[in-house]
């Protein structure tokens, strides 16, 4: 469905953000994107989403260039979801989770009743419907959350880009989203995750992209992946990932840092 | 800036009903209101009488019975004066929603860019010179476009973040202007000159005309139309460029097209009213107050809260005194209080 090939990006001549980056998401896909800060890991949420343009390679999306359809259409299939944020002025829980219909009028239009219909099934669908009148600024991290998964949702796209949802909640809340994420995977929907906790990837990733310095260091499910040469290599330091035997099955449970004596 | 952020207790906790009932009544209000100042002058009118001499030109029976100062004060000499309050009223509130909106900063109003500062150039420079009031209004609405556009040029030395640059020419070129507009009252005559050039930029309408009248009713509803129209995309702007753009908008391009739209607005606001401070800032706030931060309503509850505003304000100006007050003077002494009981009433945390 969507597809990236070779992607090269660069903000200044001469020094690449990202380099020969590839991969494949198919319909009902969790992505992964793991590694360091600055290893490229939101230019190519970027570029996936349409606002940043690889200088070269190409990301197509049903097979078609993502920059051959016009932004709207392109809001129509590839959603992003954004780190919490606060934004200045108090709208009402409904009425952000209403903007994610946007793709779907004209330049002058206002929201129907059927787009009302729909941000309400879909922050039905994340188990927030009786906060509607709730103003979103005055709602907990998780909760702010889940209505920008709503409003995603009310994009009714097909992938979703996610910079991060796991950076301000709690272990409950993270546990929450990531529950939900799965829920609408299995109705379909796509999600590229971009995380700084490898253990979620290990818990939720269907596909993972290890990246290091713009490239892909490894891409593929979490066994392959989430191992402890490729970790420590990404991170730069050494990790420990810890099994469980279950029957003659070795499963990975957790990804540890080794500790370090400053 | 979270600080600011405010709260909608109001919408939230009393029924939708009582929401739209009050709606309902602030973009009445206006209308209420005009029909009231036309009555309320030196010479007091009733309000059958008012309203038969607005309707005397479609209905020439109803002019029976009533006098030719009647007729006179109410179509020659109060109409125009009162039009021209509600529609600067209103153009400055709802261009204030907007630049609120776009630059994502409830601190700011339409003259950021520097318009009002243009316009402010404008007017002292034509009245040193001796100009009409005609001339006066020209000047002040051609430099205020004249700054805009200066800013605009400026920003358009650095590529990228055209939006931060632009706001920061703005405030260079407007600061430029007010110096020029110290110059001027410098080197003015202290006797007549300064006196007019210092009460044009308190704000005022003594001897507004039906001369000045068609300009700026033709701008205001253009623009407020447009601005209406874009009602609902100022919401998603309001979010800013990343989260608009991943929605499918040409942020810039819209927030460009809004900005020409309000400039033209309050180019011709300021041209025939003057500096009229505070009403752009402070009226959105109180609309959010009372309905909400959802530009589908903010826009129109800014245009018929500011419309109503500025025509207590001028009415007050007119015959609190013997002497005109400057609207300057009485935006504020009559706006702060006005907003703390509508904060205080709507518990409405910051």
């Amino acid at each position: 469905m969507l597809v990236a090939e070779n992607i090269t990006f660069a903000y200044a001549a001469g020094a690449p953000v990202l380099q020969g980056v590839s991969f494949t998401l198919t319909r009902g896909d969790i992505l992964y994107l793991l590694g360091r800060n600055g290893c490229g890991k939101t230019t190519l949420m970027q570029c996936l989403s349409g606002a940043l343009k690889p200088a070269s390679g190409s990301v197509t999306f049903d097979g078609k260039d993502l920059f051959a359809y016009t932004p709207q259409e392109r809001a129509q299939r590839i959603g992003l979801i954004p780190q919490l944020h606060s934004p200045v002025f108090a709208y009402t829980v409904h009425e952000l989770v209403l903007m994610g219909r946007a793709p779907h009028m004209g330049l002058f239009g206002t929201p129907s009743k059927a787009d009302h219909a729909v941000a309400e099934s879909a922050l039905d669908s994340v188990g927030l419907a009786h906060y509607r009148n709730r103003p979103y600024t005055q709602l907990s991290g998780g909760e702010r959350q889940l209505v920008l998964i709503a409003r995603g949702l009310a994009q009714q796209c097909r992938v979703l880009l996610m910079d991060e949802p796991d950076a301000h909640l709690d272990l409950h809340n993270q546990q929450k989203v990531m529950a939900i994420v799965q829920k609408l995977t299995r109705e379909g929907l796509s999600f590229i995750i971009t995380s700084h906790i490898p253990n979620n990837a290990l818990f939720y990733a269907r596909q993972v992209l290890l990246m290091k310095a713009g490239r892909v260091l490894t891409t593929g499910d979490p066994a392959q992946t989430l191992t402890e040469p490729l970790l420590s290599e990404a991170y730069e330091m050494d990790t420990e990932v810890l099994y469980d035997t279950r029957g003659t099955v070795r499963v990975a449970r957790a990804v540890l840092p080794k500790r370090w004596q400053a | 800036m979270r600080l600011l952020t405010m709260r909608r207790v109001w919408a939230a906790s009393a029924p939708a009903r009582a929401g739209d009932l009050l709606y309902a009544a602030l973009l009445l209000l206006p209308f209420a209101l005009i029909i009231a100042a036309l009555m309320v002058g030196l010479y007091t009118i009733s309000v059958e009488n008012v309203l038969r001499a607005l309707l005397a030109p479609f209905f020439p029976d109803l002019a029976n019975g009533l006098t030719t100062t009647e007729l006179t004060l109410v179509q020659r000499i109060r109409l125009p004066r009162v039009l021209s309050a509600a529609l600067i009223g209103a153009t400055l509130a709802s261009t204030g929603s907007a630049f609120q909106g776009i630059f994502k900063n409830p601190l700011v109003d339409s003259n950021l860019l520097g318009v009002t500062s243009g316009a402010g150039f404008g007017a002292a420079l034509a009245l040193l010179l001796g100009g009409t009031t005609l001339v006066v209004q020209g000047f002040a609405f051609g430099f205020g476009l004249l700054a805009v556009l200066l800013a605009y040029a400026g920003s358009r030395i650095y590529s990228t973040a055209p939006m931060i640059v632009l706001t920061l020419m703005g405030i260079l070129i407007g600061s430029f202007f007010g110096s020029l507009t110290s110059l001027m009252k410098y080197v003015a005559d202290p006797l007549n000159t300064l006196p007019a050039i210092t009460f044009w930029l308190l704000g005022g309408l003594t001897g507004v005309t039906w001369q000045s009248v068609p300009t700026l009713a033709l701008l205001t509803v253009c623009g407020s139309l447009f601005l209406w129209s874009v009602r609902w995309r100022l919401n998603i702007l309001s979010l800013g460029d990343t989260e608009a753009t991943t929605l499918g908008m040409n942020p810039n391009r819209l927030k460009l097209a809004i900005i020409v739209c309000a400039t033209l607005m309050t180019a011709a606001a300021v041209a025939v009213g003057g500096v009229v401070g505070w009403v752009g800032l402070v009226i959105p706030h109180a609309g959010r107050i009372l309905v909400g931060p959802d530009h589908k309503r903010l826009i129109p509850v800014s245009l018929a809260l500011g419309a109503s505003f500025l025509l207590v304000i001028d009415t007050l100006s007119r015959t609190l005194l013997s002497t005109e007050v400057p609207l300057g003077i009485l935006t504020g002494l009559v706006g702060v209080p006005l907003l703390i009981v509508l904060l205080r009433r709507n518990q409405t945390g910051w």
